[in-house]
């Protein structure tokens, strides 16, 4: 492992080390944050200065401070969302296609009519029956998301599933859990692991996309893609405020993107 | 005067474990016109690689070093591919492996024939394809005349073959590049592909190198045999005369008649382990892919299932095992019946019976330990853990003929294909069964590795008194370690008895028919078989 | 040709049946309003009348099944109800500001679709060149960018630094086609970014897997030009999965236009969607989301078609 960490290339370890600092930021925020998440410190839209090195909000509150917490707020949401979202999308990919016949049938054909609906449209349309809260929104976007890893892990464990050492331990009368657990598993790690980075910056980019049209984080909580539509309207008078939340989700997608792209070419390398 | 081809010194390297490393050292050889040269080898010969750099052409992550190539007097080591493209087609020609992946789908078998000729201005379309349909009828196509206009999918494996061996004759090229044409048929198939080849190295006098692993094939086809191992010459020479008189042990070795072993013959005294009764099985619900099937096992026995693709024998080792449950008939094991289902059956009718799979590399979970691999029967069956488990683990490997200190604690991709499937059967064995199926177990390794799978298998049931029911489509396995012989055709049983009464004449039709096509190491095995043909049918 | 029809036909069904569990699911979602829903979106200016008159228009004093059947009755017909909101229609709020999608969305496709393409062709072409570098890291970017991220860029840079485009895209029945295409450059170039960026990604992946099989080698072998491999041999076969690609992003597309639609405060089917959805204005919601919903399940509809019509595997001498 710290080997293949040392042949890692340049793009592969910038995208590390940005991942690393907003893990860190994002730990580590009270102490960061030279302001409260929420204080109103300065004037309207102030430009970088000594005092507040981001500037300051629509509301006059210190922007590095809500940036920092912000990280905390978007990053925790983002990745309790993609686990929950793994979660059900492993089990049941596994299942179906473990067991195969009608459990495959029956759920695929339900992920089938999921899928066939735009992510962002039914998710609009949940949270304006059920209203937005944290809940909510993990829960809503947690469920959609899995179809898609629902859908891969299927089709790996579906790939291992004809292989002869799992028919192998079929034949012995191994139970499906052992199936799952040690057959199927430990071989669908490298693409499953590359799925989670995807599927954490989509889940990422989606969370910051509801909460700019209004249906995420609700105010006064600090998220970036909240930050970004709270202080839309001063890039017509020329300030870049909203560039700065908005250019640090760029950010952290791109840290993730950079590993996984390393990650898949390394694991497709050691499979031939 | 200047020899056709000519190779000298030729090195090629390949790009693995992120270096350079050499693939074919130093190798050379030359052609005549009108001769065929035979390339043998197992894989990791090289013998393909030499095969495409004949016609100065290497594949992705491969590259040619050092050395010449010469193509009538020509250079094409480091020539332009402008020039390359000039020769390839016209003057040297190729024919792969998988003829189903080398045609394009989305063309019609002729448009791919008569591409090459148009384009390089040697004929008219009409004219190409009215060529076409004269070689395809030379070379046995069923209705010549329309069998071009379709589509590649719409054609059999064997068909196909024998279309892309048409191809290449398209430019007239002075040689052919055959890369193990037969390799990918059934051996009834394998005749008529060969016969093909014949018609146009002999009448049409073409010279060729004929790529290929199997002795007994390249025997048929070639003047002259060069053998390969590890990139490297082995020896070469005429070819009856090294068939006769090899010089290297390694020659000798893939040679060497594989040991027939004395039939055992069944006497009423051996008990009766595995017994199957008018079983039918589909998987449909509509077609029966095996109808009236009736086999016995005798304990410390071997049953060899044959038959060729689609014949259902791998059908019935999934129908015995449980994986496809019967839908008539009975199975009994040890005197009691088999539940049809395989969730249904008890953890002892499990454990009795074992299976060994075909390609080791699958049959072996890769993020598990060989400790894990042969643990886990241990544990499942009898419930050993720990030193108990580890010691048994130990004499496993012993029996397996590796050294258990040094093997334990490896991955199964840290083996080679031999030693993987040796893991393969000490798992069957871990479980102390009455009975093993073997599927296919020795075809996907090389012949010398092969000969040592069977000869432990025939040690292990030696001393363990364990039943076989062997399942191939190679009869020299068959004819190597079988005392009974079950021949199979489109599920149905053609035919089963002892293994010499199945061997000796008079046989059923179809039997007749397999046995004749398994090559011999005989040159004049195949001139005869044709010839002899040929006076039927007329 | 009778079976391909039949593989058509089959897939064309099951989208018809997909749209009807789609509009079930969204009937549904509204039926599962917690509380009683005249109530909780009425809150505190509920009044018995007015409480009356919004159950009256929801048409919640008829049985469920009654109501999804006229619901879907009347949609079909063109009448999707009255917007709670302001009580007029709602086919004649959605109409044109579908068509207003629509456009945005067709010239982003105009100028996404040849470019992904070409750029995807060629980098496949060109594989591990520096120009397949650059291509591929600057296309991984604009994935992992936000649609605002770049419509904010855009804005900064053209409408603010130099004052060439407008930063709303204030479009109007009254202008011309020129003045239309000026005034949605800016978010459509945004569209464009984002689409181009998964279409030639998925493009170069396509024409490498088909560049990899065995039959380009065979032509290879028979002294065949590199370009003419490509135009006969390989372009047939890549033409199923490309198209495949091009329709399947065409549908994100539709979609993804939402956010790009609120940056530049579009007056589009998104905007009107999540304007209804803060709102909780539920008839505009149900029949927006079912309108985006069919359009996108129609243009994966045709993505199949097409590439199940374009796939060589599929045809037949005779």
């Amino acid at each position: 492992m710290l080997k293949l960490l040392r042949q890692s290339p340049l793009s592969a370890r910038i995208g590390m080390g940005i991942v690393l600092l907003n893990i860190l930021t994002a730990i580590f925020a009270p102490i960061i944050a030279p302001y409260g998440e929420t204080k109103v410190v300065g004037d309207v839209w102030e430009l970088f200065n000594s005092q507040f090195f981001f500037g300051t909000d629509h509301l006059g509150r210190d922007l590095f401070s809500r940036m920092v917490f912000g990280a905390r707020n978007t990053i925790a949401l983002a990745f309790a969302t993609t686990a929950l979202s793994f979660s059900f999308g492993i089990v049941l990919g596994f299942f179906a296609a473990t067991l195969g016949g009608w459990t495959d049938q029956i759920l695929s054909r339900i992920i089938d009519i999921i899928m066939a609906f735009p992510t962002l449209i039914f998710a609009l349309m949940i949270l304006s029956v059920v209203g937005s809260s944290v809940y909510s929104l993990v829960f809503t976007i947690a469920v959609l998301d899995s179809t898609r890893v629902y859908r891969l892990s299927r089709a790996v464990a579906m790939d291992i599933e004809v292989m002869e050492f799992v028919e192998a331990a079929r034949l012995r009368g191994e139970g499906v859990w052992w199936l799952m657990r040690h057959e199927i598993l430990p071989n669908a790690m490298p693409p499953l692991v590359a799925e989670f980075g995807l599927r954490f910056c989509f889940v990422f980019l989606f969370i910051a996309a509801l909460s700019f049209l209004g249906l995420g984080l609700q105010p006064p909580a600090a998220d970036w893609g909240g930050m970004v539509r709270e202080n839309a309207g001063a890039i017509t008078f020329g300030i870049y405020t909203p560039l700065l939340p908005a250019a640090a989700i760029a950010f952290l997608t791109v840290g993730v993107n950079l590993i996984v792209d390393w990650f898949l070419r390394v694991a497709s390398g050691l499979k031939d | 005067m200047t020899k056709l081809l000519e190779i000298k010194d030729l090195y090629i390297e390949g790009w693995s474990e992120e270096r350079w490393q050499t693939i074919v050292n130093g190798v050379s050889l030359e052609l005549n016109r009108g001769e065929v040269l035979g390339l043998i080898g197992e894989s990791g010969a090289g013998k393909s690689t030499i095969g495409l750099a004949a016609m100065g052409y290497t594949r992705n992550g491969c590259r040619l070093a050092s050395g010449s190539i010469k193509l009538e007097g020509q250079e094409l080591f480091g020539a332009s591919s402008q020039f390359l493209r000039s020769i390839r087609g016209t003057q040297i020609a190729y024919v792969a492996q998988s003829a189903a992946a080398s045609f394009n789908p989305a063309h019609r078998v002729i448009k791919q024939y008569t591409e090459a000729p148009v384009l390089k201005g040697l004929m008219s379309q009409k004219e190409a394809e009215r060529k076409a349909v004269e070689i395809y009828e030379r070379l046995f196509l069923p209705t010549p005349e329309k069998i071009g206009w379709r589509y590649p999918h719409e054609l059999s494996g064997g068909q196909l073959q024998r279309a892309m061996v048409a191809m290449s004759m398209s430019c007239q090229p002075d040689i052919i590049v055959f890369d193990e044409p037969t390799t990918a048929l059934d051996v009834t198939t394998q005749i008529e592909v060969l016969a093909s080849i014949k018609e146009i190295t002999e009448k049409m006098n073409k010279a060729a190198l004929y790529i290929t692993h199997d002795l007994a094939v390249v025997a048929q086809v070639s003047h002259r045999i060069m053998v390969l191992r590890y990139g490297d010459t082995v020896e070469a020479g005429e070819t009856r005369e090294l068939l006769k008189e090899p010089k290297e042990q390694y020659t000798r070795d893939l040679l060497s008649v594989r040991s027939l072993r004395e039939e055992k013959v069944e006497t009423e005294k051996d008990k009766i382990i595995l017994e199957i009764k008018d079983v039918d099985a589909t998987y449909t619900g509509r077609e029966k892919v095996l109808q009236d099937i009736n086999v016995n096992v005798r304990r410390g026995r071997t049953v060899a299932l044959v038959g060729e693709s689609g014949s259902g024998k791998s059908t019935l080792a999934k129908v015995i095992t449980g994986l496809l449950p019967a839908v008539r008939g009975s199975i009994t094991f040890l005197g009691q019946e088999l539940h049809p289902e395989l969730r249904k059956r008890s953890k002892e009718d499990l454990r009795k019976l074992q299976m060994i799979y075909q390609m080791p590399d699958t049959a072996l979970n890769p993020r598990h330990r060989i400790r894990t691999v042969l643990g886990r029967p241990l544990q499942f069956y009898f419930g050993m853990n720990g030193k108990e488990a580890e010691d048994k683990i130990k004499e496993l490997l012993d029996k397996i003929e590796l050294a258990p200190d040094k093997y334990i604690d490896r991955f199964s991709t840290e083996l080679s294909g031999g030693e993987k499937q040796r893991v393969c059967i000490a798992r069957a064995l871990a479980a102390e069964p009455e009975l093993i199926i073997c599927d296919e177990v020795t075809s996907a390794l090389d012949q010398l590795v092969a000969e040592g799978i069977l000869a432990l298998l025939q040690d292990l049931q030696n001393e363990l008194q364990v039943s076989y029911l062997f399942i191939t489509h190679d009869l020299a396995t068959v004819k190597a370690i079988s005392d009974k012989i079950v021949i199979m055709l489109n599920g149905r049983i053609v035919e089963q008895g002892g293994k010499q009464e199945i061997l000796t004449p008079p046989h059923h039709e179809y039997t007749d028919k397999l046995l004749a096509s398994v090559p011999e190491m005989d040159p004049d095995w195949l001139d005869h078989l044709l010839a002899e043909r040929a006076s039927t049918f007329i | 040709m009778k079976h391909v029809l039949w593989l058509v036909l089959k897939r064309a069904l099951a989208s018809v049946v997909t749209i009807l569990v789609i509009s079930l699911i969204i009937f549904i979602g509204v039926e599962l309003l917690p509380g009683d829903v005249a109530e909780t979106v009425l809150g505190q200016s509920a009044t018995p009348e007015t409480v009356k008159a919004f159950r009256k228009e929801l048409k919640l004093d008829l049985p469920p099944h009654v109501r999804y059947f006229t619901w879907l009755k009347d949609f079909v017909q063109g009448d999707f109800g009255n917007s709670l909101a302001n009580g007029r229609p709602v086919f004649g709020l959605i109409t044109w500001r579908f068509a207003n999608t629509l456009f945005l969305a067709a010239t982003a496709a105009a100028i996404a679709v040849p470019l992904a393409v070409i750029l995807g062709i060629l980098a496949a072409l060109y594989r591990n060149s520096l120009f397949d570098n650059a291509i591929s890291t600057t296309t991984l970017s604009f994935i992992s960018f936000p649609e605002f991220f770049i419509a904010y860029i855009l804005i900064g840079v053209f409408s603010v630094q130099f004052n060439v485009f407008p930063s709303l895209a204030a479009i109007s029945p009254r202008m011309n086609f020129g003045e239309k295409l000026y005034t949605i450059l800016l978010p459509a170039l945004t569209l464009t970014a984002i689409v181009t960026a998964h279409m030639m990604r998925q493009t170069r992946a396509a024409i490498i897997n088909v560049l990899a099989s065995a039959y380009i080698e065979m032509a290879e072998l028979k002294g065949i030009r590199r370009l003419r491999i490509i135009v006969q041999h390989a372009f047939p076969n890549a033409l199923s999965p490309v198209i495949n690609v091009i329709a399947v992003n065409l549908a994100y597309l539709v979609v993804g236009v939402v956010i790009v639609e609120v940056v530049f405060v579009y007056p589009g089917l998104g905007q009107l969607l999540v304007d209804s959805v803060s709102k909780r204005d539920i008839p505009v919601v149900q029949a927006s989301g079912l309108i985006f919903a069919a359009t996108y399940v129609t243009l994966n509809l045709l993505a199949d078609i097409l590439s199940m019509l374009s796939n060589p595997r599929l045809r037949k001498t005779h």
